[in-house]
């Protein structure tokens, strides 16, 4: 087109005096504060997204004697291998279907039917959700050991000795399963809350009963997010460590997760051998996310989302709503009440027993004094707190200003950006932790072994999830705000601290408190890269439950949980008073 | 005051794909490329300037090039005699950022920010100023208020400005807008959010306010009713183009093009052939009859042409009226009662006719009715 233009009459000259944004040619090199802004914020992603995969496959592929497959060959060339990857699938397809079964359940009964205690089973259903997986996995191992497991215990008088064992392929999907099914909870809500409920209302008038309604048009309308949450499930349990570690290595089951960490703790490590498992664990991870990703996109012409805000009609159960309650009210108690209490009643002792009248009279602080007079556990609180309080903030920062790289700039490659946060969420925290040993073993700056390579491992690994909680909040904002304030004379960085931060907010600091909660709990790549004397609280838990100190590590998950609890609370007073006022 | 010329702008993101096509298509009819295609138009000081077209037809990528918030790929916007933006052909480039451009502009959907009050986001454009320009607290608070007073919004200064109601709303966009005290005030389909009640009373409104405060506007709409009752002038645009430019009453009376024509109000559309010119007055012969029309076209006798028949310019009788030049005879086919109006179909030989009447004039279907239509309220319109 522009050939076209110079046959066209010449515009008028620019007015004479020289306008306040003629600014002279040399200025024009030096990078505005906008540029340097998003500049530094894309190469950190990038960094932190590619540098440590990068290296991974180096540490794997390559030695002194250069390329090599060796480190494959120790891995593979055993005929375990088949049993690892059997026990792999057979895990993560177990714990998923637990997940997807109790949490669509629950989600259906919460969302479309007139289930008791509505509020009290929200609540019940995203709890697990905050109780940190090696917490939640040991207070299992104290109500279904075999040996000291309480519900053996009771159980034993009616049915035998030890009815069921925590330490076996299905006890680990039990676990696995219950601390999943938040996740398809909460996936399996937004699903059902956004179909219009009149579907399932024409199909009522139409004659089907209502088991048919479900089976006919529920279930098949709420498929795409079914499916969705399988492979999601399914992808979590494989990078799963915390059940794996626990609960199979006693039995000698091994899944990909427990074999990396088993072949570490040799001496000396064979860095390239788990760099192989790493690998293979990455590639079904991929070829996971790749799968849902494509059925994510195959079921667009499936969406019943309409956008109008309908409050769907709740079913009325009739004479089953009694059962529901009790079944509900079961569920609390065996999912959630029955492992805080396990812990809290272990916390009061001193040497591990079941309830009696010995030992309810014996009860005592002593652990928590003792805790407060270990230096460690102060250590390992402190860590956690640092930790937590700057990976949710850094994270929360960058993606601020990335999600508007990503939405509203027209940037080329901001879809790459885009793609480099969502990377690490497919890499599982093991092999995150490995690959970035791999980078800070050979880096010349003095990281490894310092707090400071934890930090650079929760930023890497909840980029993906900033992302999502910010890009979610700046689509919601319309392109006219932004635009308005850049019409009446704001500048970039005015328009963005004024208008979009303060509107971006609420969405920031739920993804602030998400990543608080989930850096608390992180294990799997921590495991490999803290130092002794550097221990973050799940680690210090993690060498207590090898020690066998059930009652001190009690203590300390109590203490762990309580300081979770008061540290959402806070953020949510705190985030409410930031966020829209609506009166 | 405004003076936008040849302004070009391609369709975001697909100038690349949408070349290599044209390359492809060879000789053939060049497929559509442009948002904006060499749009040239001048405002002159106080006026109010509407932009007026179907959605989709370059109006508001026009105005939102103005604004600075979208980049043209050529062309030359100035404002005042400063050049906002040139590109294209051996002109020096100039574009001024959005912020630095000093125009007021309200949205469509007003763009409240809804974390401020209704004091905050007027306050702002002035708050954001360079340091050096930014007017001291006091001065702030007195423009704020002085601005918010004229829209009748002083009461809710202090109110969140999301409580406010639709019109309320749209009163702070506009008290936003112009309290810079703008060049030039941007206007992007202000009313369309509103019920039709309120557009119309706030239609008026705007335009004593905009009479009142003397500010060149350019307002984006494609309301016709509202472009014709607001505007002293209008471009109306179709497919990235201006089609005609004129007076509101000018282009009602003498479209220039079927589109036109049928874009603002609604008309009648009869085939001919000019049989003979005398002056402005032509006579064109159609299949159902003559009629005579006057025309500063000044067409030449045997050109093909359409004849644009507004239907209130169609008056209808059961007495054959006296002395009128063009009498037709037809027979009512349906009839609408619009409350101020009513409508009639009426079919004269191949052609159906609709004409609107006064509200006591009514003539039940299967009447035979005379279409009185005379010369001076018919327009020629060239074939498309």
């Amino acid at each position: 087109m522009t050939t076209a233009t110079p046959t066209r009459p010449a515009p008028p000259a620019p007015s004479v005096d020289p306008a306040p944004w003629d600014v002279p040619r040399w200025r024009r090199f030096i990078p505005t504060p906008k540029f340097l802004t998003l500049g530094v914020v894309a190469l950190v992603i990038a960094y932190l997204a590619i540098v440590p995969l990068y290296y991974l496959f180096w540490g794997t592929f390559f030695d002194e004697s250069g390329f090599t497959f060796s480190g494959f060959e120790r891995a593979y060339g055993n005929h375990q291998i088949f049993s690892l990857v059997g026990n792999s699938l057979w895990f993560a397809v177990g714990a998923a279907a637990v997940s997807l079964v109790i949490g669509t359940a629950l989600a259906y009964l919460n969302v479309r039917t007139d289930v008791p205690f509505k509020a009290l089973f929200f609540a019940a259903s995203i709890i697990p959700l905050v109780i940190p997986g090696i917490l939640y996995t040991i207070a299992w191992i104290l109500l279904g050991s075999p040996d000291i497991g309480l519900i053996n215990h009771y159980l034993e008088p009616v049915f035998g000795r030890a009815v069921i064992d925590v330490f076996s392929v299905w006890g680990m999907i039990w676990v696995e399963g219950l601390q999943l099914s938040p996740i398809v909870f909460l996936l399996m809500v937004a699903s059902f809350r956004s179909m219009d409920p009149s579907l399932e209302e024409s199909a009522l008038m139409s004659g089907a009963s209502r088991w048919t309604v479900f089976r006919k048009v529920t279930v098949p309308l709420a498929r795409p997010a079914i499916v969705a949450a399988i492979l999601i499930m399914v992808v979590r349990s494989l990078e799963s460590f915390e059940v794996p570690a626990l609960l199979g290595l006693q039995n000698g089951t091994y899944v990909f997760t427990s074999r990396i960490y088993f072949v570490l703790r040799d001496y000396p490590p064979d860095l390239s051998a788990a760099g192989a498992l790493a690998i293979g664990l990455l590639v079904i991870a991929i070829i996971g996310v790749v799968i849902s990703n494509f059925a994510g996109r195959a079921s667009k012409n499936y969406q019943t989302v309409t956008g109008k805000g309908f409050r769907p009609r709740p079913m009325e159960l009739g004479k089953w709503r009694p059962v529901a309650g009790v079944l509900i009210v079961g569920y609390f108690l065996l999912t959630v009440i029955a492992p805080l209490l396990v812990l809290l009643y272990t916390s009061l002792l001193k040497f591990y027993a079941p309830p009696s009248k010995d030992t309810l009279k014996s009860m005592t602080l002593d652990n928590y004094r003792a805790l407060a007079h270990t230096a460690d556990a102060i250590t390992a609180l402190k860590n956690s707190l640092i930790l937590g309080l700057s990976s949710a903030t850094l994270v929360m920062a960058f993606m601020a200003i990335a999600a508007w790289i990503v939405v509203r700039s027209k940037i080329r490659g901001r879809k790459v950006l885009d793609g480099l946060a969502f990377l690490p969420l497919v890499v599982p925290g093991l092999v995150m932790g490995l690959a970035l040993s791999f980078v800070y073993l050979r880096s010349p700056i003095p990281i490894y072994g310092t707090l400071f390579i934890l930090l650079i491992s929760y930023c890497t690994r909840y980029l993906p999830y900033g992302m999502r909680y910010s890009v979610t909040s700046m689509q919601q904002i319309s392109n006219e705000l932004e635009e308005s304030a850049l019409v009446n004379g704001a500048s970039w960085w005015q328009t963005f601290r004024r208008v979009l931060l303060p509107l971006l907010m609420p969405g920031l600091i739920a993804g602030w408190i998400y990543i608080l909660v989930v850096s608390f709990r992180e294990l799997s790549s921590s495991i490999l890269l803290y130092s002794p004397g550097n221990e973050v609280l799940s680690i210090l838990i993690f060498e207590q439950f090898e020690n066998g100190q059930f009652t001190v590590l009690s203590a300390l998950g109590v203490v762990m949980v309580l300081t979770l609890v008061v540290l959402v609370t806070v953020a949510y007073k705190l985030g409410a008073k930031v966020g829209l006022k609506q009166d | 005051m405004l003076e936008v010329q040849n302004l070009i702008k391609t369709f975001d993101g697909e100038r690349q794909k949408r070349r290599s096509r044209k390359q492809v298509s060879g000789n053939g009819e060049a497929p559509r490329v442009f948002a904006v295609n060499d749009v040239s138009f001048k405002v002159e000081p106080g006026e109010l300037f509407t932009l007026l077209g179907p959605s989709g037809c370059g109006k508001s990528t026009t105005l939102r090039s103005i604004a600075g918030l979208e980049q043209p790929d050529a062309g030359v916007v100035s404002v005042g005699g400063n050049v906002l933006f040139a590109a294209g052909g051996t002109q020096k480039r100039v574009n001024v950022p959005a912020n630095k451009r000093g125009l007021g502009m309200v949205f469509q959907s007003y763009a409240i920010w809804p974390h401020m009050s209704v004091f905050e986001n007027v306050a702002f454009p002035l708050r954001v100023r360079p340091r050096r320009q930014r007017p001291g607290k006091r001065e702030i608070t007195e423009r704020v208020e002085r601005v918010l007073e004229t829209m009748e919004l002083l009461q809710y200064a202090e109110r969140h400005a999301t409580k406010l109601s639709g019109g309320q709303q749209q009163r702070l966009a506009l008290a936003r807008a112009i309290v810079i005290e703008p060049s030039l005030l941007l206007l992007d389909e202000p009313l369309s959010n509103l019920d039709a009640k309120l557009r119309e009373s706030l239609r008026f409104e705007l335009k004593r306010l905009q009479r009142e405060l003397g500010i060149t506007s350019i307002y984006v709409t494609h309301d016709q009713i509202e472009a014709l009752s607001l505007s002293s002038s209008i471009a109306v645009m179709r497919a990235g183009e201006v089609v005609q430019l004129g007076k509101p009453r000018a282009i009602y009376e003498n479209p220039s093009s079927k589109f036109v024509a049928e874009f603002i109000g609604t008309s009648n559309f009869l085939d001919g052939t000019v049989a003979s010119r005398d002056g402005d007055r032509h006579v064109v012969e159609t299949r159902d009859g003559r009629l005579a029309l006057d025309s500063g076209a000044h067409v030449t006798p045997g050109t093909e042409v359409v004849v644009s028949i507004r239907p209130e310019a169609v008056m209808l009788s059961t007495d054959h009226p006296a002395g009128a030049e063009n009498v037709w005879e037809g027979n009512v086919t349906t009839r609408a009662f619009l409350g101020d109006a009513v409508d009639h179909v009426v079919t004269v030989g191949k052609h159906e006719i609709r004409a609107r009447c006064l509200p006591h004039i009514s003539h039940a279907p299967g009447t035979t009715v005379y279409l009185d239509m005379q010369p001076g309220k018919l327009s020629l319109v060239p074939v498309d």
